[in-house]
């Protein structure tokens, strides 16, 4: 009874969002002011119905109803709790419907706190949104109905692979999808900017604190994703450039560039029409990323087994929703007006080169990604892109951007001074071209690869140019007894900034480090052999059997060993799930300053001892450790009195909805 | 600086920024795209040695050989079958009669693989796995989904 329910509200916000998508636009054009206010109670209510949609499958999820379809394919009564309702959105249909909730959540939120949104802007966004609504609610109907029954129903479900029974995997997809449908209100809002023909300096206030609410959520999603897949799949990497994690990087590449001219467009009101089109191409890149991901077109690590349906649905949604925002934006951006003025030398100028650095790197990247697929239709065999064509091309394209990165928040807004500039960063270039030759002397010249003093090098600069830019700003050097005061009076956001930008440094020493000077030893290991690894020595002391709630293990123990004594016991695990019947590996990571010692135990080898893999990955830990500084940065940001003024709070509200 | 100045700026902005990667891209591409073969391609056509490529196909019943960290098996589209070499730990989905795409190269006959890559839902076929079955004529569709 309840997933009919859940079924029948599915057709009754459909319903609603046809009518909120059509309704307020009219009105918006006619200047019929009932029409345009259908917009937000419309938004409520589409909000309800999906939210009873979406209780109603995690209801069957929870109480098990294998009567429902989905359920019995993807759940297991033995399941523990917290995996029954992230088994919800661990497959197809759930994560969809996760997907639509999310987005009418946002809508909702708008309608909720956008009272002082100029009302055309506001009801023509919401519009917007409810086309988006109606497109997927339409494909879960059609083609990816959650709540179909099963006659007669199993005693009992298929179960969760048991790869996703994991806390990390939890929230993966939850963070990944608020930050790609958080960047629909971006959308939303540029197209309703194209529609009224106006953008100006309001528009971008509106704009900046959900684009970096989303950009936070997506971040998050990113990190998570791939910490688990560095700790779960126990292949050690964590960074595969996989074509879905590809499709999660586009959006965030286009996003943190609309997040910067966003700012412009505040501040300057220049690179109107730019941010618009960046809006547009942050939420395409979105719909593509939905789309590689649904319709397996493209072979993955993630593809769900696929029907050729649904692919050609979302398809046909990504080129509405991509070819009619484009379409419309070639006929109102000319005649967007620009606006303020700026030299090549200036912080705009700076923005926008860093701008035209990620857009191209997004560029090469979905070349990458979609290589295979263009090769295949025209015939030019069966390839794969991998690692090698995406560092090649798009790390060199990164390099210049870091450059500029630490360069220029001392820049002036409008005209700024190259000399004045260098002449506070000469420094800072000394100390990264030292590092580069320590770095060079320590790992014996020649016999690491050449780009790692490269890579420490640009880290340097970009770390300590960043903390020489707040230096500057709280005066530490002239007036350093006002210095806390005034880095406490300093506006968030740009403590936001310095954070965030110190974040990217540090990730780029644990990306330098880890992708150059991983060790890495396989070997059969009998019990009570010792093996030397980074430093540490590692003793295999056994294996037991050890059950699990819905799996058996065998564990082993290791003894680490540095200098004779011993530091620490670590045991990975070979486990076996009951339902499916599958097996996993959970890697045994003991993380420290240097790096991680990573352990992952194989198969029993008849002629005695078992297979073991043995890593020391050094700088991991700086990987994570950049990324929350990033979510810190922007939640900092985020929080900034000025973000609120003629927004109030709305990012955070939606941030805080998300995580309750 | 005129707004036609800012334009042009904008525009030889873009178009370095595209040619530089249009240059990265020329220059990788050759290099690092991996082509996917069945085992009759490799069979029937002349593949150079040393090349960097996939082989796709199911494991051969009873070809897995363990000796330590090596391990040796065949992989087959039923029409004919490839050797295979790895050292290391094989993924967990790994088994005798399911798909498989290994990357590596050819050497000596034998297919030495630095790579092996087994999906994490049984459910699911690489697509390369199916289409080089479907070419074989050993395609089976009650079987795979």
């Amino acid at each position: 009874m309840i997933a009919e329910i859940g079924h029948f509200a599915l057709v009754l916000a459909l319903c609603v969002a046809i009518v909120q998508a059509v309704v307020p636009l009219v009105g918006a054009k006619r200047r019929m002011g009932s029409w345009m206010a259908v917009a937000g109670p419309a938004s409520a209510l589409q909000f309800l119905f999906i939210a009873v949609a979406f209780g109603a499958l995690i209801n069957a999820y929870v109480t098990s109803d294998f009567s429902v379809a989905n359920v019995a394919q993807n759940s297991h009564t033995e399941k523990p709790m917290l995996y029954k309702v992230a088994g919800v959105w661990g497959n197809h249909e759930g994560s969809l419907l996760l997907w639509v909730t999310i987005l009418s959540l946002f809508g909702f939120a708008v309608s909720l706190f956008g009272r002082n949104l100029p009302s055309g802007l506001k009801c023509r966004a919401l519009a917007v949104q409810a086309m988006i609504s109606v497109g997927f609610l339409a494909f879960i109907l059609l083609t990816s109905n959650p709540f179909l029954r099963l006659e007669p129903p199993p005693v009992d479900g298929n179960g969760l692979n048991p790869i996703l029974q994991d806390p990390g995997l939890a929230f993966h997809p939850p963070f990944l999808y608020l930050g790609y449908v958080g960047f629909s209100m971006a959308f939303s809002f540029a197209i309703a900017a194209l529609l009224e023909g106006r953008v100006d300096a309001a528009w971008a206030r509106w704009v900046r604190p959900w684009t970096l609410a989303a950009w936070i959520l997506l971040t998050c999603g990113i990190v998570l994703g791939s910490w688990w897949a560095y700790y779960t799949l126990g292949w050690g990497g964590w960074w595969y450039w996989d074509p879905v994690e590809n499709a999660s990087f586009m959006p965030w590449l286009a996003g943190t560039a609309l997040l910067h001219s966003a700012v412009v467009v505040e501040k300057r009101d220049a690179l109107k029409s730019w941010t618009i089109l960046l809006a547009i191409v942050t939420f395409g890149f979105s719909l593509l990323g939905t789309f590689l991901v649904r319709s397996g077109v493209l072979t993955s690590v993630h593809a769900f087994a696929t029907d050729p349906a649904r692919g050609v649905f979302v398809l046909l949604l990504l080129v509405l929703a991509v070819g009619g925002s484009f379409t419309l934006y070639a006929m109102r951006a000319p005649a967007m007006k620009m606006g303020g003025l700026f030299s090549p030398i200036s912080r705009e100028g700076a923005l926008l080169l860093n701008n035209v650095l990620m857009a191209t790197g997004a560029a090469t990247v979905l070349l990458g990604t979609l290589y295979p697929l263009i090769a295949d239709a025209l015939n030019l065999g069966k390839v794969s892109v991998g690692p090698p064509f995406f560092n090649a091309v798009f790390l060199p394209l990164m390099a210049p951007m870091v450059m500029v990165m630490a360069a220029a928040p001392m820049m002036a807004w409008k005209r700024g001074d190259l000399a004045g500039v260098w002449s506070r960063l000469k420094f800072v270039a000394a100390i990264a071209l030292g590092t580069a030759a320590v770095v060079w002397f320590l790992q014996g010249g020649s016999a690491g690869p050449w780009w790692t003093g490269a890579g420490f090098a640009l880290a340097v600069w970009l770390g300590l140019g960043t903390l020489v830019d707040l230096a500057e700003r709280i005066r530490l050097v002239q007036a350093p007894s006002e210095a806390l005061g005034r880095a406490l009076r300093l506006p968030r956001s740009a403590w936001g900034m310095v954070l965030a930008h110190f974040g990217v440094a540090v990730f780029i020493v644990g990306l330098t480090a880890s992708s150059a000077w991983t060790s890495e030893h396989i070997q059969t290991q009998k019990i009570g052999e010792t093996v030397m690894v980074g430093g540490f020595g590692v003793t295999l002391k056994g294996v037991e059997a050890v059950p699990g709630p819905n799996y058996s293990a065998a564990r082993a123990t290791f003894e680490i060993s540095k200098n004779g004594e011993t530091v620490a016991v670590m045991q990975p695990e070979k486990r076996t799930y009951r339902m499916p019947p599958r097996p996993t590996t959970t890697a045994a990571i003991r993380s420290g300053f240097t790096g991680d010692l990573y352990v992952v135990i194989g198969d029993f080898d008849p002629k005695g001892g078992y297979v073991t893999r043995l890593y020391f990955n050094p700088c991991i830990p700086w990987l994570w450790v950049g990324g929350a500084l990033l979510v810190l940065g922007g939640l900092i940001s985020l929080a900034d009195r000025r973000h609120r003024i003629g927004a109030p709070a709305r990012g955070r509200a939606a941030t805080q909805a998300a995580k309750a | 600086m005129t707004r036609k100045q800012r334009r042009l700026y904008f525009v030889l902005l873009g178009m370095a920024a595209l040619g530089a990667a249009v240059a990265l891209v020329l220059t990788a591409i050759s290099d690092s795209l991996v082509y996917f073969y069945s085992p009759t391609d490799i069979v029937s056509q002349r593949i150079p040695e040393g090349r960097r490529m996939r082989i796709g196909g199911l494991v051969e019943e009873g070809s897995v050989k363990k000796d330590g960290k090596l391990v040796s098996f065949k992989i087959t589209d039923i029409t004919n079958t490839v050797p295979v070499a790895y050292a290391g730990i094989l993924p967990d989905l790994f088994r005798e009669g399911q798909g498989v795409v290994v990357e590596g190269r050819m050497e000596k006959g034998q297919f030495a693989a630095s790579e092996v890559l087994a999906k994490h839902d049984e459910k699911y076929m690489p697509k390369e796995v199916a289409d080089a079955l479907k070419k074989s004529g050993q395609w089976n569709d009650g079987k795979s989904k």
